[in-house]
């Protein structure tokens, strides 16, 4: 039996220039340098990326479902940040 | 938590799925939610881990580089959906090691396909046009599976499985217009993959345990007959551009159902073969364990270095 076993790492992949990283899976890997082959093999064995970041697993903090309520709600009834919120004539243009 | 509470609870959950609303890992799900994903999606995963043996077992062998770059391709493939499904699964709160456990020791079970031999070249043929075919139809469902990291997997192994069944019918077609003996290879190796092919849809109906739930789930969304009915309808036409006969004297067009009529399936081989006693359960275990077993120091190694790098960058930051 393994005395010590590989940490799991979470892997972006950006598609292309211009885009953002994505979250795309994750991955076994003994550091971050092996996590990144193994990424390379894994999640863009068909081009689907031009670079690959890794974040170990346990570095991420989540918002708990539970508080969604309290965390997202209050943004559900500020209508007034929304452009349709305001009355305008219908002449004016390019606003 | 109450009863009252939990039941209220699994009524927002059921309603949750009904709208077609995602279920994402840190969301309250039912136990037996959670315990049907985890044993559904490892033995998934295993599936695909063994998937690699009996095609591995030609790479060496394989008759042109073309072909040989196309089966490692693929063989890479399924390495590559069995640790997406595998990383999918621990989002449910089981370790790899603990999955790995299970496929180790018999009690996580994997498609019972697998425990057949590939003889000839031939098998690579039938084995991607018609297993990875019927795997086809019953994955492309899953693409919308109620559990998010699922279906984003299977997404994944979607999009790529289907140069896998391609390269398979390819390889049929070139032996199929070969020379006799050739064509023979291609009718011998249809004859052994066909049955345990449709097999691989699961028991009938009537006998298939998991469906209903699975069915509220969207882990299915189609019976086992359903998509057995439909893997023969779309395959049938495929042997005839082959010039292959289909090892089943029953199979004949019903104008009525707009269907194929097919035999009786031998399900007492079936269940055999699920219990351990097919041709090559033993064979695949012993490969798979002695591969971990052998790959232990591997592990060990990396890790020490690991820790003896960082401990260095520690030492250099002081």
């Amino acid at each position: 039996m393994s005395t010590k076993n590989w940490p799991l790492w979470e892997i972006f992949v950006r598609s292309k220039n211009g885009l953002e990283h994505r979250h795309c899976g994750s991955l076994h890997a003994a550091d971050s340098e092996m996590a990144l082959e193994n990424a390379r093999d894994v999640y863009t064995r068909r081009n689907e990326g031009v670079s690959i970041w890794v974040v170990e697993s346990k570095h991420i903090t989540a918002s708990n479902p539970e508080n969604n309520g309290e965390l997202f709600e209050p943004a559900q009834d500020k209508v007034y940040r929304h452009p349709t919120f305001y009355d305008l004539p219908d002449d004016v243009k390019h606003m | 938590m109450s009863e009252e509470q939990i039941r209220s609870l699994e009524r927002q959950f059921d309603e949750k799925i009904a709208r077609d609303e995602k279920i994402e890992p840190k969301d309250w799900m039912p136990e037996k939610y959670r315990q049907t994903h985890i044993r559904q999606m490892s033995q998934h995963a295993h599936s695909e881990i063994v998937g690699m043996l009996p095609e591995g077992n030609w790479i060496t062998r394989a008759p042109s580089l073309r072909r040989k770059v196309a089966l490692l391709a693929k063989v890479q493939d399924e390495a590559g959906h069995g640790l997406y499904l595998y990383s999918a699964t621990e989002t449910l709160g089981i370790s790899r090691e603990e999955m790995y456990e299970q496929l180790h020791t018999g009690k996580a079970k994997y498609s019972s396909i697998f425990n057949y031999p590939t003889l000839t070249w031939a098998d690579m043929g039938a084995i991607g046009w018609l297993v990875d075919g019927a795997a086809i139809i019953n994955q492309v469902p899953l693409c919308n599976t109620s559990y998010g990291p699922y279906a984003r997997a299977m997404i994944r192994v979607c999009k790529e499985e289907s140069f896998h069944q391609r390269q398979g019918f390819e390889i049929m077609l070139k032996l199929a217009n070969g020379t006799p003996e050739q064509k023979e290879m291609a009718q011998d190796a249809l004859n052994r993959w066909w049955w345990p092919s449709l097999m691989m849809l699961g028991p009938t109906d009537d006998k298939s345990v998991h469906t209903e739930q699975s069915m509220k789930w969207k882990l299915k969304r189609k019976t086992n007959d359903e998509l057995r009915q439909q893997f023969i309808d779309q395959t049938v036409p495929q042997a005839d551009i082959l010039g292959l006969t289909i090892p089943d004297p029953d199979l004949k067009w019903n104008e009525e159902r707009q269907s194929y009529d097919f035999g009786e399936i031998n399900w007492d081989e079936f269940w055999q073969v699920v219990k351990g006693h097919g041709p090559m359960n033993k064979e695949r275990m012993k490969a798979r364990v002695g591969a971990w077993e052998r790959g232990e120091w591997v592990r060990d190694a990396a890790m020490a270095h690991a820790e003896k790098k960082q401990a260095r960058k520690e030492k250099q930051a002081v």
